[in-house]
């Protein structure tokens, strides 16, 4: 495989995304090192979505949901095993855990399982009505984990004692920094893998035109359910890191503002770009820091930048940086 | 006498006030083509549609393959082996024109759902999807993007992805749209050796193409089949020079 301009900016941004927490570290930065790692996680919950909005064209607004279950499963189980009850007892026992690849599983099924129902309803329709749906569905996860008190409803849930992870000190900034960019790049090469598959194919042909998928016998909407499912997995996967970061999730992690922010990362980075969404957090997180610690409005000129970008670069960064996309 | 492959009896479709088929019987026997004339506004297409499942019929039957296929849809019409082509070409726009050919190709081998293997390595799919550009005469442009070849050529592609499908019959409409007299008369050469591979319902406006090719042609006129026989017997017949060919000879 040759390098191609976008095969060389993917390696810099990552190499910048390891370099620059490695540096903070040296120079005892720990800030800085939190920050890469919310770069990392919400990046990866960009690649989760970009699956389904940039590869599938299904623009999901709803994602927040699956990010919000993901920081759910990590919240509920770790208050269940730190307060030692149980999360049921009959029939059998199930205890809480505090083991990060236990809570992740969780989180994968978890949300595949709702994925897979509100896919299945919202797959049906399209364009603005899927947006609006999707919405609905989250809004509807939202106000749900608000009003049930069990889980601290509106004032959410803190992990007091981040989770762990085999053979890491995950308390340690920087080695939760490493588990986080390494999940990430599991994410990356897993959807760089999906994409130039069989099932890729049938999902750029989905997006491209249905009318031609149905005249050679795949039904889109099955190619669609089944991406739209991996992108909410990924995306909870990040969710449940997001949790353990800020030792604490609530109801906002499953607010639209969630889901538009996910979808601002996507967008302003490159729809359908790998590193896309990661360019994407890194920008809206400096944004968001320097532009914040100047003046209170800083969404202000967010917006404008995000107006620029889907008036005059479509491929957003990466389109800006690597020029056009190669034929899917 | 052997079994048609496909046949319609008394298909009926209403839009509003407009019969768009009105009691349309007409059959596909094995190795013919079975050719579908009539003026613009026939009602040509919309039986391609109906037939193809992406409309469904009022009333009538239509029968594919030793089976009533009118509960099944346009995707599962298509597994049955009822390759369609459209009029306007209807492609993978940002695909290149072998990755149109190759997603076929993978519709027939029935796996789309896998993850891993990267699929434009596949020699299992690459190969026959290129022997069919081959066959249309478009492996030159395997790598091109399809909404960069020529009209003509993307005409071509519609061929190769129906033929990637290795159906039990075509339906053609209007193949030879917007092509030119060179085009049309390899097409047309090109058609008549595919009839022997799976009979054709052929839809078209290019009545030399017709007359060359038709073993049967059925003249449509206001959605109903005014005659069906042999080129001659159309030829001859007064309904039809009155209805339709009159106008335009």
């Amino acid at each position: 495989m040759s390098m191609n301009r976008e095969t060389i900016l993917n390696i810099v941004l990552a190499a910048l995304l390891i370099a620059v927490p490695v540096i903070a570290q040296i120079m005892g930065e720990p800030f800085i090192i939190t920050l890469a790692t919310k770069v990392a996680i919400l990046g990866m919950a960009g690649v989760g979505l970009n699956i389904a909005l940039g590869y599938g064209g299904l623009v999901s607004f709803g994602h927040a949901a699956f990010f919000g279950i993901g920081g759910y499963a990590a919240g509920i189980l770790a208050s269940h095993a730190l307060n030692y009850e149980p999360i049921m007892t009959a029939p059998f026992e199930i205890n809480g855990t505090t083991q990060m690849i236990v809570i992740w599983i969780v989180a994968l099924i978890a949300s595949a399982l709702v994925a897979l129902l509100i896919g299945a309803i919202t797959l049906r329709t399209s364009g603005v009505y899927f947006i609006m749906i999707t919405l609905a569905f989250a809004q509807m996860i939202y106000y749900f984990a608000i009003s049930w008190p069990a889980y601290g409803g509106e004032d959410g849930l803190s992990i007091y004692v981040r989770n762990s992870f085999p053979g890491l000190n995950t308390l340690d900034p920087i080695s939760f920094f490493a588990l986080c960019a390494a999940m990430l790049g599991v994410a990356i090469a897993f959807s760089a893998v999906l994409i130039r598959s069989r099932f890729g194919l049938a999902l750029h042909g989905a997006r491209q035109n249905s009318q031609r998928m149905m005249a050679i016998g795949i039904a889109p909407f099955r190619v669609r359910l089944v991406a739209f499912v991996i992108s909410a997995m990924i995306t909870a996967w990040a969710g449940a890191l997001y949790a353990d970061l800020n030792r604490f999730v609530s109801p906002s992690m499953l607010s639209w503002h969630m889901s538009g922010e996910i979808m601002v990362f996507v967008i302003l980075g490159g729809v359908g770009r790998l590193f896309g969404p990661v360019a994407g957090a890194a920008l809206y997180i400096i944004l968001e820091h320097l532009l914040g610690g100047m003046f209170e409005y800083w969404q202000l000129p967010l917006g404008i930048l995000l107006l620029v970008v889907v008036l005059f670069a479509r491929g957003g960064l990466i389109g800006l940086l690597a020029g056009e996309r190669k034929h899917a | 006498m052997p079994e048609a492959i496909l046949s319609l009896s008394n298909v009926t479709k209403q839009f509003g006030a407009l019969l768009a088929s009105d009691n349309v019987s007409l059959d596909l026997m094995p190795g013919e083509i079975h050719a579908l004339i009539g003026p613009n506004g026939a009602g040509k297409s919309t039986l391609i549609k109906q037939i193809a499942g992406e409309i469904k019929s009022d009333s009538g039957d239509i029968r594919f393959a030793g089976r009533d296929i009118g509960d099944l849809d346009a995707v599962e019409r298509s597994r049955m082996g009822l390759a369609r082509t459209f009029q306007v070409s209807s492609l993978m726009p940002e695909f290149s024109v072998l990755q149109n050919v190759v997603l076929a190709q993978q519709s027939v081998s029935g796996k789309i759902f896998r993850f891993f293997k990267p699929v434009l390595s596949d020699a299992s799919l690459l190969e026959p999807a290129m022997a069919q550009l081959e066959r249309v005469g478009l492996a030159d442009r395997a790598q091109m993007r399809a909404a960069d070849i020529s009209h003509g050529e993307r005409r071509q592609l519609e061929m190769a992805v129906a033929l990637a499908l290795k159906p039990r019959a075509f339906l053609l409409d209007e193949p030879m749209a917007g092509m030119g007299p060179e085009g049309s008369k390899r097409l047309t050469g090109f058609l008549d050796g595919l009839r022997a591979e799976a009979p054709i319902l052929l839809v078209e406006h290019d009545m030399d193409a017709v007359f060359a090719l038709a073993d049967r042609i059925s003249v449509l006129v206001y959605g109903r089949v005014i005659a069906t026989g042999t080129v001659d017997d159309i030829r001859g017949n007064e309904d039809v020079k009155r209805a339709y060919l009159g106008e335009e000879a």
